[in-house]
């Protein structure tokens, strides 16, 4: 298992993809992909039992991005875990490419579910939960939602449906980078208080700081012990970490970087990257 | 043919159907949407427990959890009323179920008029249009319990992607023979005929019949046709129908748009255009009444389908 030190080189090789791929793209959603890197690094590096040799493996862990619209980011840690070749990133939204702007289970592996209308993800994933626990399977269910997302009806009709079957199997993220496309989500429709939501619903409730790797494992660790309860771990986030000129700006929700910018971008993930 | 004597609800078939296929398929899960009791998955339930899940009034939780557990390898039956099933959960199905092509079974119980003194807000007129239009969805609307029997046997066996078959709440006479099998995509002549074909679905088909009988006493003989698969549709019956008999009536106990007569038109205008009478509701949302009275109001009898025969017999003529 790769320490917390390797973790951040491959959390900052994915920001310079990300940034890399949409600015290919000309468009995609590198603001909330930013924000979720690091808890997808620690997932797919650390956490989840899958074989990018074997993506359809029974007993495998599986991982719902109910924010679809991350899909570059999702795309940037399947690819450096293995599943498909690096060289396909460059393709992200061009016609033909298994890397559509919303990921696509049919059309790339590693992907479990497509996903993209928003607030879909988790009662997928409590189906796959549900799924694992009738076949007595060891399979754990991971899905990451947008703290926008959970303005989603469907949201909440997911979470009492994953409390009410008693779901430990089952860990939920919010990527809580408080922007949505119109703005703040205080300002556009507030979800807070997010954490007490969640309690209420009779999930187990933990908070880490979504950039954290070290948290991040950590709140993975205690959510693998609670019993009886689904786990929702309230990760704040900033939208566009690790680039200063995207960091907490809505309007990089869902426009990509020009080349000026990309390689701005990118000089300071590599200046990241050598300051260490 | 028409076996008068039994007659049966399609849901009460479903819901046998599910507790004998259930004995023998593991994977088979079973969700319903707080209706259990309605759509008849409750014997099913009380079977089953262990592979049944009541989802409670969330119709789109409940669309999206069975995608999740066919991405598992599981079949699941999500069962609800048809007009929740499909506008409720439009989205999900969409999304979640059609998109990646997931063996969801969609069994919706309560289509149409025959839903009865529930009304409008429960009569679903439109659920074969939106399941129709979706890439992946096929779209099934058996005639009688027998069918419904054969229909779940082909959801398990040859169907692979996702499935809506279309329920009803009354009990409606056998009309299907015990032995002859259903076919995905095709299509069964219950009636033959030469001057006019009826394709009928779920229980327009025993009123074709019925209409049928009243036009031997205008001296007409209409083949009558159900077409039970609706998507996939029979192109080449419908074709040899038109070929054989030069116009047709379509009917079903659904909008007029988009449904049945819909697909019927849509494959006659690009292959073998003949004069097509779509009987169905036109346009409207239906109301309270007994269902009986509901499909008179409503232009859905025998009387009306045979009065549509006898406009489409003019249109052929007048086309000659």
């Amino acid at each position: 298992m790769p320490n917390i030190a390797e973790l951040k080189e491959v959390a900052l090789s994915l920001r310079r993809d990300i940034i890399k791929m949409t600015c290919a793209a000309g468009s995609g959603h590198p603001g909330g992909s930013l924000s979720v890197a690091d808890i997808l690094v620690v997932l797919f590096f650390r956490e989840m039992r899958i074989n990018p040799d074997m993506p359809g493996a029974p007993d495998r862990d599986r991982f719902v991005l109910s924010k679809g619209h991350a899909a570059p980011a999702l795309y940037a840690v399947l690819a450096a875990r293995g599943f498909f070749r690096r060289k396909l990133l460059d393709t992200l939204r061009t016609l033909g490419s298994p890397l559509q702007g919303h990921p696509d289970m049919r059309k790339l592996p590693g992907v479990e579910i497509s996903t993209g209308s928003l607030g879909q993800g988790l009662s997928v994933a409590n189906g796959m939960a549900l799924a694992a626990r009738l076949s007595k399977s060891r399979t754990r269910v991971y899905t990451v939602l947008g703290d926008g997302e959970m303005q989603e009806g469907q949201v909440w009709e997911a979470a009492m449906t994953a409390a009410h079957y008693r779901l430990d199997n089952l860990t939920a993220f919010v990527d809580n980078n408080g922007l949505q496309i119109d703005g703040t989500t205080d300002q556009v429709m507030g979800v807070e208080p997010i954490g007490d939501k969640w309690r209420s619903f009779g999930w187990h409730v933990l908070e880490v700081d979504g950039h954290d790797l070290e948290a991040i494992a950590g709140a993975l660790d205690e959510a693998r012990e609670v019993r009886g309860k689904p786990v929702m771990i309230v990760a704040h986030t900033v939208k566009g970490k690790g680039v200063c000129f995207m960091e907490g700006q809505a309007d990089w929700h869902g426009s990509a970087p020009s080349p000026q910018e990309r390689d701005e971008a990118l000089k300071e993930l590599e200046g990241k990257k050598e300051g260490q | 043919m028409t076996d008068t004597v039994q007659a049966q609800a399609t849901r009460d078939a479903y819901g046998q159907a599910l507790v004998e296929l259930g004995g023998k398929n593991k994977k088979i899960v079973v969700l319903d949407a707080d209706l259990s009791k309605s759509t008849k998955t409750v014997k099913f339930a009380q079977k089953f427990p262990e592979r049944f899940f009541n989802m409670g009034v969330a119709e789109a939780d409940m669309m999206g959890t069975a995608a999740g557990f066919a991405a598992s390898g599981y079949i699941p039956f999500a069962s609800t009323f048809a007009v929740f099933a499909t506008g409720r959960a439009y989205d999900q199905i969409r999304n979640s179920i059609a998109y990646p092509a997931l063996r969801v079974r969609i069994a919706a119980t309560h289509a149409g008029l025959t839903v009865g003194e529930d009304g409008a807000s429960h009569q679903a007129l439109e659920d074969i249009a939106l399941m129709r239009v979706l890439p992946n969805m096929e779209v099934v609307v058996p005639a009688d319990g027998r069918e419904t029997v054969k229909v779940m046997a082909a959801a398990l066996k040859t169907v692979r992607g996702p499935l809506y078959i279309r329920l009803g709440r009354p009990k409606v006479p056998m009309v299907t023979a015990e032995d002859t099998p259903f076919e995905l995509g095709r299509g069964e002549i219950l009636r033959d005929g030469s001057d006019v074909t009826i394709i009928a679905c779920g229980i327009m088909v025993a009123q074709a019949l019925e209409a049928a009988d009243l036009l031997v006493k205008r001296g007409v003989r209409a083949r009558v046709v159900n077409m039970a698969s609706i998507k996939p549709l029979d192109e080449d019956l419908v074709v040899t129908c038109a070929r054989d008999t030069g116009a047709l009536v379509t009917a079903e106990e659904h909008s007029i748009i988009g449904g049945l007569g819909g697909a019927v038109a849509e494959c006659l205008a690009g292959r073998y255009p003949v004069p097509v009478l779509r009987v169905g509701v036109k346009d409207t949302f239906g109301e309270s009444g007994p269902p009986g009275q509901l499909l008179q109001k409503y232009g859905l009898s025998p009387r009306d389908l045979a009065d549509a025969v006898g406009q489409a017999l003019a249109l052929k003529e007048k086309f000659k």
